[in-house]
């Protein structure tokens, strides 16, 4: 089944295009990483896709239900009942964390659930199980501030997984982390692409991507340039994708 | 008059005082917090206005808002008022200005909680009053804590203008004594008086922003 749907998205910001139509859909239990060089739009495709921004073109489905719909040349978003229910099926790990820093790590990650209607008891219980398995249990009482950025990232991967989404996005999620801090954070997103989480990831880590991805999706100047699995991207001889894989491996 | 009963006399007005006070915060920071919400808001009408109401409460003295507001029932409706309502009009005049201080305060505190917040809270499926509640008010007050402390200090030494409608607080004794003994002892004895009051002042403000410590923005 398709959880994520995207269709002819486009975008503008200060009447230039920034996205020119772009579709992506994601099947139950893929990963898709989006790549491509600053400013190719990666970054405004996946905050379109999860209504961060609107869309000034183009239609968006979560699970077969429509939450935004092309009119006559106008976007047109589903009510606010019916997106409240949508955006309970994806998460999002934002590239800065987003911690709510006057919280503890374990409210953190317990609040969101007790507004999505569970009780206090349920949500302690979910919040201590997704920390436990991100290896942050001993921190629960700390704060955002206490923790590096590594630890942050993790508990912000917890907060989303404890909502059970059904897709998880990630928005460059190692770029504000130093190299040695970038490890523990990949290595969550390995072990949950082991488990078959969705997952759509962008991201400039090109062997993390190449690794972890059943599709890679190369993006540039707001248009998709390749599609494929790894291997295809890789092995393209498109000159452009070449360079910018090279630069990327360091060559 | 000796000495003893020239600070009995200013102990009275200090009871005013002290009242003015905590009655102007009691009914300002709240106050302040729809006014800034107004001045945010995306309804013109309402930003206008109230940007219009912070505008004039900030751009004329205060002297001159007790005064209007203290005469306002007789020379405005002719109504005659009661000796009471001298102290009820200084605090009116003194919340509504204060409150159009801390309505811009607790802007600046709103305005500096990062994009990112707000984005993460819809994410995660808060409403926006939940987001105002939860995620950005309480962020916002350990911001404005500062600036709070400021304008706080501030209020206890204005205080000292209501003497312009004779209310009896403590300047306004202190005033009358000194006028009475041609002497400077009294007025000396009200700076002592407003000085030691702005350190209890500094100190329990302090104490609420080390409180806030346990976190950093």
């Amino acid at each position: 089944m398709e959880l994520v749907k995207i269709e002819n998205c486009r975008k503008n910001f200060d009447g230039e295009e920034i996205l020119k139509g772009i579709s992506l859909s994601v099947k139950e239990g893929e990963v898709v990483s989006v790549i491509g060089p600053s400013g190719s739009g990666k970054s405004t495709l996946l905050r379109c896709a999860c209504m961060l921004e609107t869309m000034d073109g183009g239609s968006l489905y979560y699970a077969g239900k429509q939450a935004a719909h092309e009119e006559n040349g106008r976007v047109s978003y589903a009510s606010g009942a019916e997106l409240k229910e949508i955006r309970k099926t994806f998460g999002l790990v934002f590239q800065n964390f987003n911690l709510f820093p006057h919280y503890s790590v374990l409210k953190n990650v317990t609040e969101p659930q007790i507004i999505a209607g569970r009780s206090k008891e349920e949500a302690d219980k979910k919040a201590k199980e997704c920390l436990e398995k991100l290896g942050l249990i001993d921190k629960i009482s700390g704060y955002p501030c206490q923790l590096s950025g590594g630890q942050q990232q993790r508990v912000s991967i917890a907060r989303a997984l404890a909502l059970e989404p059904k897709v998880l996005f990630f928005d460059e999620p190692t770029s504000a982390l130093d190299p040695e801090l970038t490890g523990e954070v990949l290595k969550v997103i390995r072990d949950l692409a082991a488990l078959h989480m969705t997952m759509i990831i962008v991201t400039h880590e090109m062997n993390f991507a190449k690794e972890v991805s059943d599709r890679m999706i190369f993006m540039e100047k707001g248009v998709i340039r390749a599609e494929g699995s790894p291997e295809e991207l890789f092995g393209s001889d498109d000159e452009r994708l070449r360079s910018f894989m090279g630069k990327l491996n360091g060559n | 008059m000796p000495l003893n009963v020239v600070l009995e006399k200013l102990m009275g007005g200090m009871g005013v005082t002290v009242s003015i006070f905590l009655l102007t915060l009691l009914f300002s920071i709240p106050l302040g917090l729809p006014l800034s919400l107004a001045r945010m808001s995306k309804n013109k009408v309402l930003s206008v206005i109230s940007g219009i109401y912070i505008s004039v409460m900030r751009g004329t003295p205060l002297m001159l808002q007790i005064i209007v507001i203290y005469f306002l029932p007789f020379y405005g409706f002719g109504i005659n008022v009661t000796s009471g309502y001298r102290f009820v009009a200084v605090i009116i005049a003194f919340s509504l200005n204060y409150a159009a201080y801390f309505a811009e305060i607790y802007r600046s505190g709103i305005q500096s909680i990062p994009k990112g917040q707000y984005e993460a809270a819809q994410i995660l499926g808060y409403s926006r009053v939940q987001t105002f509640i939860r995620i950005v008010m309480p962020q916002m007050f350990k911001r404005v804590l500062p600036a709070m402390t400021n304008e706080i200090i501030t209020l206890v030494k204005d205080t000292s203008l209501s003497f312009a409608i004779a209310t009896a607080e403590m300047f306004t004794m202190a005033k009358q004594i000194a006028a009475k003994e041609a002497s400077l002892a009294p007025l000396m004895a009200a700076g002592v008086f407003y000085y030691v009051f702005n350190l209890l002042v500094a100190h329990v403000c302090k104490r609420v922003e080390k409180h806030y410590d346990y976190y950093r923005i």
